[in-house]
């Protein structure tokens, strides 16, 4: 099973890529009013197949690794 | 008065502060892997600038699982010192031995160049060799070093005198154009609640020597001597 998990700045902390990212799109013309920065993972783990347990474990992973709790928030997108 | 100087992978100011500790000012220094877990018996650990684990996911987020951390947690809540410069302090803020983190510097560069430091709390054992108010001319050398807290964590900080340092200009004014990087409240440099434990972006090790511009930075590696003795 393959879980993908979300990584997205908390509301407030300042996002200092996406902004440049948001000012280039801009130069090119294309308007964008707000533009945040996150990260992507696509985690397996061996031997399990129950989609509770692997939430469990990929919960676990996101919130002492993945993310950092001062700045940042988690989402699970799809376990499959 | 013993140190000892930590090597994670991708650490690159490890032989420059194990030098100006040891030849520089004569003390006895030791060097220790990130995969040893005993201090023997030094009084200070440094954990040095560069870039552990090749700061990949976050500054710090990998090298807090090296076995040495634990023993470096142990040894500060045995009271003992424990300093991180640079990314030495993003790892000790990732292991919550330290408040707040570090974000991407405000104008997305990396900044290399000498700052002044403002001391603002000099009765702290990284501090007492300055003066009150005293500015430091300490190079800085970093892309993520814009410290961040929550309002609250930050008032505590500021209550309980945590913040050390402060960017400031070269009389000691801390005002928006002598900050690099976008600091909350132009920090530089904090302690722990219990005062045993330091980090700071600013590079002392890169400021012992007259050959290197400044020794300002001895100020705070005498401190940390004189205290103990």
């Amino acid at each position: 099973m393959k879980a993908k998990v979300i990584v997205r700045l908390k509301d407030g902390v300042l996002d200092p890529q996406g902004q440049t990212i948001q000012r280039s799109l801009n130069k090119m013309g294309h308007e964008v009013t707000e533009l945040r920065q996150g990260k992507y993972f696509e985690i397996e783990i061996n031997g399990m197949k129950d989609e509770s347990a692997v939430r469990q474990r990929v919960e676990q992973i996101a919130a002492d690794v993945l993310c950092n709790p001062i700045i940042e928030t988690f989402e699970i997108e799809d376990i499959a | 008065m013993k140190f000892g100087v930590v090597i994670f992978p991708g650490s690159n100011c490890d032989h420059d502060t194990h030098h100006v500790l040891k030849s520089v000012l004569g003390q006895e220094t030791v060097f220790f892997w990130h995969q040893d877990t005993d201090l023997q018996d030094v009084d200070t650990v440094i954990l040095p600038g560069g870039f552990a684990y090749g700061d990949y996911l976050r500054c710090g987020a990998i090298a807090k699982f090296s076995p040495i951390l634990e023993s470096v947690r142990q040894h500060a809540q045995e009271g003992k010192l424990v300093v991180g410069i640079c990314n030495g302090f993003q790892i000790l803020q990732e292991a919550g031995l330290l408040p707040g983190v570090m974000l991407r510097n405000a104008g997305l560069k990396f900044v290399c160049r000498h700052v002044w430091l403002r001391t603002e709390n000099n009765q702290t054992p990284f501090t007492n060799a300055c003066q009150e108010g005293q500015v430091l001319k300490i190079p800085i050398a970093h892309n993520e070093g814009n410290f961040f807290i929550s309002k609250q964590e930050l008032a505590e900080l500021q209550a309980n005198q945590q913040i050390i340092f402060r960017y400031s200009d070269a009389q000691g004014d801390v005002i928006p154009e002598a900050n690099p990087n976008g600091s909350m409240d132009s920090i530089a440099g904090v302690v722990n609640r219990q005062g045993n434990v330091m980090g700071m972006m600013p590079h002392p090790e890169r400021a012992s020597e007259a050959l290197l511009s400044s020794e300002d930075g001895r100020f705070i590696f005498n401190s940390i001597i004189n205290r103990v003795h």
